[in-house]
C-alpha cells in the first residue's frame, strides 16, 4: 500500500482506502443479490395476490397490470394505492385493491380486497397492522380464519346496512377483545366493494383498451 | 483468586455485551419476540462483529486517533449493508420480519467497543476470537430472552423456524399447554427478561465469589 512520510496524507490515503474497497465489496453484493430481491419481492406480491384470487382463474400478468388510483373517501389514503386486474383471455375476471383501513386500533391497516368481476368479494388479507398482540391481531389468518368471513360477501349481501360488526347490529362476528379492529376492516372492505361498484367499469376498461394497444 | 482470562468464553460470561456491559440493548429489546428472532439477529450480528474485528485488526497500524472512528463506523456500515442485502436475497421472509432490524446492527455498540477495546489493539487472529466469543454471548442472550418471551408470551417454542433453514429443514413448532401472557410479547416483557437474566447472572456470579472467599468482593462490585 502508499505510504507517506506526512501522516496527515497516510491518513487520507487509509481513509480513501477502506472507502474504495468497501464501496467495491457493496456494489459486488448489490450486483449479486439484485436479481434475487427483486425475484423475491415479485414473488411474494404473487403469493399475496393468490390468497385472495384463485392462479387458475386469470391468465394476465398481474405484476404488469398494477395501475394506481387515488380515491381518499373510500381507499382510505390520500397516498396512491395499487389495483391489480386479472383478466382471462382478454376478458376481466376480477380486481385485487390494497385498501387501507385508516380507523385501526394502532394506526392505518393494509389490506388485500379481491373482488371478482360481478363484486363479490373472493378473499380479504392483512398484509400489514399494528393491532394488540393477542386481541386485535386476530385479523391476521395465522392467528384465526376472521378475514376469511368475508368470502363470497357481497355489497347487497348483506344488506349495506348490515356491513358491520354484530356488536354494531351487522352482519360480521366481532372478534373478542378487540372492537376498533373488526369494524375498521369491515368498513374498509365496504367502501372498497363501493369504489369497485362505482369505478370497475373505468378500470377493466382502461386495461382492455391498453392491452389492444400493445 | 484472579481467573485465567480466556478469550474464547470472556464474550459469554464474564464481558457479556448484553448482561455485563449493556450494549446493544435497543436491537436486543426489540426483536426477542421468539426464539427464531433472536437466533437470527445473534447470528447476523456476529457476522458483523467477526468479519469487522478481522478487518480492523489487519488496519491497525495504519489507523490514527483522529481517523479510527471514521474506519470504524465506515467498516461497520459497509458490512451491515452487505449483511442486510444478503440476507434480502437468500433470507427473504426472515429478512422481511427482522425488518429494520438489520440495518440497525450499525448502531449495536457493542460491536463499535470490539472495535475500539480489542481489534485496534490485538493481532488478527485473537481479534477475530473475541469476536466470536462476544457474537455468542450476545446471541445467547438473544436466544435465551427470545425463548423466554415466546413461551411466556405465546405458549410456543420455535415458531418460524422454516424461515431460518427452510422448509425442508424446519422444526414443528412447538406448542405448549397455555395460552400466554401478553406483557411478555410487548416491549415491557423484554425489559423484565432482561432484567431477570442480568439477576440471575449477578446472582450466580455473587455466590461464586463468596464461596472463593472475601479478598474478591472487589470482584463481586465490579460485576454488579
Amino acid at each position: 500500500m502508499a505510504t507517506s512520510d506526512n501522516p496527515r496524507i497516510a491518513a487520507l490515503i487509509t481513509v480513501a482506502l477502506v472507502a474504495i474497497t468497501a464501496g467495491a465489496l457493496i456494489t459486488v453484493s448489490y450486483e449479486l443479490s439484485r436479481d434475487r430481491i427483486a425475484a423475491n419481492q415479485r414473488n411474494r406480491l404473487l403469493a399475496a395476490l393468490h390468497e385472495v384470487l384463485a392462479p387458475d382463474s386469470y391468465d394476465n400478468d398481474l405484476e404488469a397490470s398494477r395501475r394506481s388510483i387515488v380515491a381518499p373517501d373510500l381507499l382510505g389514503t390520500n397516498d396512491p394505492l395499487d389495483v391489480f386486474i386479472a383478466t382471462h383471455s382478454g376478458e376481466p375476471v376480477a380486481a385485487i385493491f390494497t385498501s387501507i383501513a385508516p380507523r385501526g386500533y394502532n394506526g392505518p391497516i393494509g389490506l388485500l380486497v379481491g373482488i371478482r368481476a360481478d363484486g363479490t368479494v373472493t378473499g380479504v388479507r392483512v398484509t400489514r397492522h399494528r393491532e394488540t398482540p393477542g386481541l386485535g391481531d386476530a385479523i391476521e389468518l395465522a392467528k384465526s380464519s376472521w378475514i376469511r368471513g368475508f368470502t363470497g360477501r357481497r355489497l347487497d349481501a348483506p344488506a349495506l346496512a348490515n356491513w358491520r360488526v354484530t356488536k354494531d347490529g351487522g352482519d360480521f362476528d366481532a372478534i373478542t377483545g378487540a372492537t376498533v379492529t373488526p369494524r375498521a376492516i369491515v368498513e374498509a372492505v365496504r367502501d372498497t366493494l363501493i369504489y369497485f361498484r362505482d369505478n370497475s367499469a373505468t378500470l377493466f376498461a382502461t386495461t382492455a383498451g391498453r392491452d389492444a394497444d400493445d | 483468586m484472579i481467573e485465567q482470562y480466556n478469550p474464547l468464553t470472556s464474550g459469554l460470561w464474564r464481558e457479556n455485551p448484553a448482561l455485563v456491559q449493556l450494549l446493544g440493548l435497543c436491537p436486543l429489546l426489540a426483536i426477542t419476540t421468539t426464539l427464531i428472532n433472536g437466533l437470527a439477529l445473534g447470528i447476523a450480528t456476529t457476522c458483523v462483529i467477526v468479519a469487522g474485528n478481522a478487518i480492523v485488526s489487519l488496519l491497525r497500524n495504519r489507523l490514527l486517533p483522529a481517523i479510527r472512528i471514521l474506519v470504524f463506523v465506515l467498516i461497520i456500515a459497509s458490512l451491515v449493508t452487505i449483511v442486510d442485502l444478503l440476507s434480502n436475497a437468500f433470507f427473504h421472509e426472515l429478512h422481511e420480519v427482522l425488518g429494520l432490524f438489520i440495518p440497525l446492527i450499525v448502531t449495536n455498540c457493542a460491536i463499535l467497543a470490539q472495535a475500539e477495546t480489542v481489534a485496534s489493539r490485538q493481532p488478527v487472529p485473537r481479534s477475530v476470537l473475541v469476536g466470536f466469543s462476544t457474537g455468542l454471548g450476545f446471541t445467547a442472550v438473544l436466544v435465551v430472552l427470545g425463548a423466554l418471551r415466546e413461551i411466556v408470551g405465546r405458549g410456543t417454542l420455535l415458531a418460524g423456524s422454516e424461515l431460518l433453514v427452510g422448509p425442508a429443514l424446519a422444526v414443528e413448532t412447538i406448542q405448549l399447554p397455555m395460552s400466554g401472557l401478553l406483557v411478555a410479547a410487548l416491549p415491557p416483557g423484554a425489559f423484565f427478561g432482561l432484567a431477570l437474566l442480568i439477576a440471575v447472572k449477578n446472582f450466580f456470579d455473587i455466590r461464586r465469589t463468596h464461596a472463593a472467599g472475601p479478598s474478591t468482593e472487589a470482584e463481586a462490585s465490579r460485576i454488579s
